[in-house]
């Protein structure tokens, strides 16, 4: 401290660091923010104390795991279609290869057949773009993948920082018209559900059936949610008296878009669930359990 | 010694002290009237007491009632004050608050609306209708953030975290003011021909206060010392209902419309009490039976206002009155109770800021359960006397606004009232010391270096001394005594011994002694500071004191009658000699066709 | 029943300082600043420390509370475990004046760049109409108090200096919103958003809400709105192209 009275201090005081020596920043990558010179000169990164790297560490695991299973399943090329009870994974819907099989293949089949070509070529790519520029998404890999940052005032993993100004994040833009796309593609989720209630053997209820009907239902409470819709159903008027319709759709979308982030892990669970579970009455490791 | 050639100075038409509502208006009005403005706060910008207004700004717009009109608001005014305000600023205000009100909507007020589109308006004690223009519970954050934004819009210059303690004047004018940064402790000299005084009150000198650490009476003393006179001083309103609980809490304000909006009061013996105080005066148009009053909230034509809708000190003396006969609260305070009265989700949307202080610093759920609460100093009615039409006082180019103004409530406030008055009487004050100050702009007196370095050194004397008194435990000591012999209910005995123990406080405030160096010491502020609340209650002590009848928010216990004599009198206090005297004046006569007002049914 | 709390505290000015240990009694029901209070009432009477309200209205007594930004007059002491040492420091993300406070002027220089609103004329009778659902939107907005805990744990400046500049942060962008949204507004502030106050910086991680003590649902109500509208004029061909052919503004 300086000295007591009234003489201090100086008017003309330096600011900065110059001549003092404990505002000497430490270097390395990490210099700068909150060790910038002319702020607070305390030593540590962070004084949270709490467990704050945890929900970074389970959404890379989750994350993670359901990619490597995803990849798994879509290379997989077989396993995708229940030929009895009519169920289709989504997965592989719509199944526009030319492997496909052709009960599965309610859209034609054009795309070609390759190793390396997923069987719904025109709808996965869609959706992983759908989800990675989802607004929910983005804050949950740039805290857990990319540090940016880890967890509240925890700083960030990286020097410089330019947000979503430049490529290739500025294309998060486009989520609006992924929402576009991916609400078709849930259009198409929703008509396989219902073909599979039709079997070989006619009208027909199994556990598969709830499943793809659980499935469809997280699809469209995640893609009605999305901050996009929300946006486009409502809110960007400026007068919601003058569209009361248009008002009431915002409020419901507005309703489900406060559980956008549950909804999200929902569907990313059901979608993995109804895709195993296919996958395992296809298969043949258990039969489909059925009620009618 | 400071060398009064260091020290930054700058040169303004008009210097505004203070940055609440009042302040920020009257900065605004000199700036559009075409003056060089600028604007010194103790605090940060937007952080000023008028944030914590919650209830409404009273305008008799009659958006909800279209009988209301300014003579009703006038009258209530009156009224609420006990005819102890002055009828002219009670007439200006009545008249222009709502003009006040629409004004802010030009500048993005987003005030809670009728369904046809217009202001909603809200039922506050003491209004005959529903005429408070608000948001939620949070008006004056609104009002505040709306006159904030205007300012820094129009490009007004703001010095933030500046202390004034020096007014400088030269043959009976202002010529402007001397203070501190305190950030640094750097010193500041400000050359004006005007300065309106918009400091707000002086709570802080009481133990249980709604008001926050700058209410410390800055203006008040300011004034008294370039020698214009306070006016209704020995007036403190004690809102009936603050936090009782818990001790950090203590005095925190548990806002007006709880009431209004359905919230009763009860005794620990689940009575509504409130039916027992109901004044002669208030007789007429108070329910005297439950069902009446409860009937009220849905039909106010046929039904008269609930007893817990009287005015503040009348409800405040009552809650006092029960806490005393042993009916009170586990805390020491009363029960307010809206959550067996209204759903949780009514509560919620309607008071969303009080829902959210009981969650998070009592743990109560106001939607579940009652609210324990109890009077706390809340406001002054008395300030620097001005003219009702300019704000000027009795110093020439000293102006005042606000709730350092006195006149305007008489012997009490109503709830509503004070954001209105802080619109109406910051915009013409602006106006008028613009106007002083851009029509003689002739040859500036300017500050002399003497004056300069004698103010410099009366600021650092708290440095010079070594091992004397901690102004932390002055202040304690001062707001013990205030709350303690000059509170709600007063007697002679023990406002002459609130005098003699100021006075032992005044000598050990002469010694009072700060550690560490000018940065940012809060410490050294505050013995700045206590000079003025010293000031301040030794005006308070006096006046009341004298005033020798109970009347709105002054209580005698000896004298508890109003007496008729005193209902023409005010009390003006003046400094003679470093002491402060009073006066008694003559209450300016009300021209007739308002005095009719009173006299009709 | 009073208790003895361990406290480390900040103190120091932009030239260094230190985390200093305390023994402040304290009672229960109070919140961090009483104990800061108390200790600058018995121990430390220079202890620098900004505060207005001590009811979470006017949002000065900002800190840092065991890491985290935080209003010290609403954060209540039954929060921390029995024996747990509370640090409090200063905001990290603005330069220091002295121990606990901070010069906030970054956030005073950027509100200086909003623009004000240009409202529609008044109707015949002098007053506006407007809807209750209509000004909903932005009252959550003007909630604000203030408090810039939401500037301060903003990663993008408070981890990147040099983002200052380009930056306006959480709390001006609840501006930008209110403008957008405001029924009386007549002009356009999505060049305004993107440009000076830069929203494309915000990669909506959302923190700004986690620390708002009014509850503001900052990314989801303002800040995700305004990039929406920020597609509608710069991203979005389909709104362009409709625009263009029907000649109607975007936002009636």
């Amino acid at each position: 401290m300086t000295t007591p009275g009234p003489e201090q201090p100086d008017p003309e005081r330096q600011s900065g660091g110059t001549g003092t020596a404990t505002a000497a920043a430490p270097s390395g990558p990490l210099a700068g923010g909150v060790h910038e010179p002319t702020r607070a000169d305390i030593g540590e990164k962070t004084l949270r104390k709490d467990r704050y790297w945890v929900t970074p560490a389970i959404t890379v695991i989750v994350l993670v795991a359901w990619l490597t299973y995803g990849v798994v399943r879509v290379f997989m090329q077989d396993y995708y279609y229940v030929d009895e009870h009519h169920y289709l994974t989504p997965f592989y819907s719509p199944c526009t290869s030319t492997g496909c099989v052709e009960e599965a293949a309610h859209f034609g089949r054009f795309t070609p057949n390759h190793a390396l070509i997923p069987f719904a070529v025109l709808s996965l790519p869609l959706l992983l773009v759908f989800r990675l520029t989802c607004y929910y998404y983005r804050k949950a890999y740039y805290r857990s993948f990319w540090l940016s940052p880890p967890a509240c005032a925890v700083p960030d993993g990286h020097k410089r920082y330019t947000g979503e100004t430049r490529f290739p994040l500025i294309l998060q833009n486009l989520h609006r018209y992924t929402f576009y796309l991916a609400a078709a593609i849930v259009l198409i989720n929703t008509w396989d559900m219902i073909l599979a209630f039709g079997g070989d053997e006619g009208f027909g209820i199994g556990l598969g059936n709830l499943i793809l009907i659980f499935n469809v239902v997280m699809l469209w409470l995640y893609t009605l949610s999305c901050h996009s819709c929300r946006h486009v159903t409502g809110g960007r008027l400026r007068h919601f008296s003058r569209h009361p319709l248009r008002y009431r759709w915002w409020t419901f979308v507005s309703k489900l878009n406060t559980r956008h982030m549950l909804y999200a892990w929902m569907s990313l669970g059901t979608l993995a669930l109804v895709d195993f579970y296919i996958m395992g009455v296809a298969a043949g490791w258990f039969d489909d359990l059925r009620f009618l | 010694m400071t060398d009064p050639s260091t020290i930054e100075r700058h040169s303004y038409d008009v210097l505004v002290v203070g940055a609440g509502g009042a302040g920020l208006r009257a900065a605004i009005a000199a700036h559009d009237a075409g003056a060089k403005v600028a604007i010194i706060c103790k605090s940060l910008l937007g952080k000023a007491h008028t944030v914590m207004a919650e209830g409404g700004a009273a305008a008799a717009m009659g958006n909800v009632y279209s009988e209301d009109n300014w003579r009703v608001h006038f009258r209530d005014t009156m009224r609420g004050g006990k005819m102890l305000n002055h009828w002219r600023m009670a007439q200006l205000h009545a008249q222009e608050a709502p003009d006040r009100i629409h004004e802010l909507e030009d500048w993005g007020a987003l005030f809670d609306r009728t369904p046809d589109g217009l202001i909603s308006q809200r039922d506050f004690g003491g209004h005959r209708y529903a005429r408070l223009a608000h948001v939620g519970d949070r008006t004056g954050l609104e009002l505040i953030r709306t006159l904030q934004q205007r300012a820094v819009a129009l490009g007004i210059d703001v010095y933030m975290e500046c202390t004034v303690t020096k007014l400088f004047q030269e043959g009976g004018r202002i010529t402007g003011a001397f203070g501190y940064w305190r950030e640094s402790g750097r010193f500041i000299v400000f050359e004006a021909p005007t300065v309106v005084l918009a400091t707000g009150g002086i709570g802080k000198s009481y133990k249980v206060t709604s008001n926050s650490w700058e209410y410390t009476g800055d203006g008040h003393a300011l004034a008294l010392e370039a020698g214009a006179s306070l006016v209704n001083m020995e007036f403190v309103q004690f809102h009936p209902t603050g936090m009782v609980w818990p001790p950090s809490v203590k005095g925190i304000l548990v806002t007006e419309s709880v009431r209004g909006d359905g919230g009763v009061l009860r005794n620990s013996e689940g009575r509504r009490f409130m039916f027992d105080y109901i004044p002669e005066f208030f007789k007429s148009e108070t329910a005297d039976n439950e069902a009446e009053a409860d009937r009220w909230y849905d039909d106010k034509t046929n039904n008269r206002r609930p007893p817990e809708l009287l005015p503040r000190d009348e409800v405040a003396r009552a809650i006092n009155a029960e806490v005393k006969a042993g009916r009170g609260s586990p805390h020491g305070g009363v029960f307010l109770d809206i959550a067996s009265r209204r759903s949780a989700e009514y509560i919620q949307r309607r008071l969303p800021s009080m829902y959210h202080q009981f969650k998070e610093l009592a743990d109560v759920d106001i939607t579940a359960e009652p609210m324990e609460v109890g009077p706390t100093c809340h406001y002054v009615m008395g300030g620097v006397a001005v003219d009702p039409d300019t704000e000027e006082s009795t110093v020439t180019g000293l102006y005042a606004a606000g709730e350092v103004a006195g006149g305007m409530h008489g012997a009490n406030r109503l709830g509503g009232n004070s954001l209105s008055d802080l619109l109406v009487f910051g915009r013409r004050a602006g106006i008028a010391a613009a106007a002083a100050a851009t029509a003689a702009p002739s040859e500036r007196v300017s500050i002399s270096d003497d004056d300069v370095t004698a103010a410099a050194d009366a600021a650092l004397a708290p440095f010079e001394r070594q091992g004397g008194e901690n102004p932390y435990s002055v202040q304690q000591d001062l707001q013990d005594i205030m709350h303690r012999l000059v509170g709600i209910i007063r007697r002679a005995d023990e406002m002459q011994q609130a005098l003699s123990e100021l006075e032992q406080l005044k000598e050990r405030s002469a010694q009072l002694s700060v550690e560490g160096h000018r940065q940012y010491n809060p410490g050294w502020h505050l013995a700045l500071d206590l000079h003025n609340m010293l000031r301040v209650s030794e005006c308070i002590a006096k006046a009341a004191l004298e005033r020798t009848e109970s009347r709105g928010g002054h209580t005698r216990d000896d004298y508890p009658a109003t007496e008729d004599d005193w209902g023409t009198v005010n009390l003006h206090c003046v400094l003679d000699d470093d002491a402060v005297s009073v006066r008694r004046e003559t209450l300016p006569e009300m021209p007739d066709e308002l005095r009719e007002l009173f006299e009709e049914k | 029943m009073g208790y003895d709390l361990n406290m480390k505290v900040w103190r120091g000015d932009e030239s260094g300082g230190e985390l200093t240990d305390y023994v402040v009694p304290v009672e229960e029901g109070e919140v961090v600043l009483d104990a800061l209070h108390r200790l600058q009432a018995t121990q430390a009477g220079d202890l620098a420390v900004r505060w207005n309200c001590k009811a979470g209205k006017c949002g000065s007594c900002s800190a840092e509370i065991n890491g985290k930004p935080r209003l010290t007059c609403m954060t209540r002491l039954s929060v921390f475990e029995p024996g747990e040492t509370v640090t409090v420091t200063p905001l990290r993300t603005f330069p220091v004046i002295r121990d606990l406070v901070t010069d906030v002027s970054y956030n005073y220089e950027k509100a200086k760049k909003v623009p004000p609103l240009s409202p529609e004329p008044r109707q015949a009778d002098g007053t506006y109409r407007m809807q209750q659902e209509d000004v909903e939107r932005g009252q959550e907005f003007r909630k604000c108090i203030e408090c810039f805990l939401c500037q301060s744990v903003c990663h993008v400046i408070r981890d990147h200096e040099d983002n200052k500049e380009a930056f306006s942060g959480p709390r001006l962008f609840l501006r930008y919103a209110e403008l957008e949204m405001h029924p009386l507004e007549t002009k356009d502030h999505r060049e305004a958003a993107k440009a000076e106050a830069g929203v494309g910086l915000c990669n909506i991680t959302k923190c700004c809400t986690e620390v708002c003590p009014e509850s503001i649902k900052i990314t989801d109500n303002a800040i995700i709105p305004v990039k929406e509208r920020v597609v509608d004029r710069s991203y979005d061909p389909l709104v362009w192209l409709g625009s263009k052919i029907f000649r109607r503004s975007a936002d009636d």
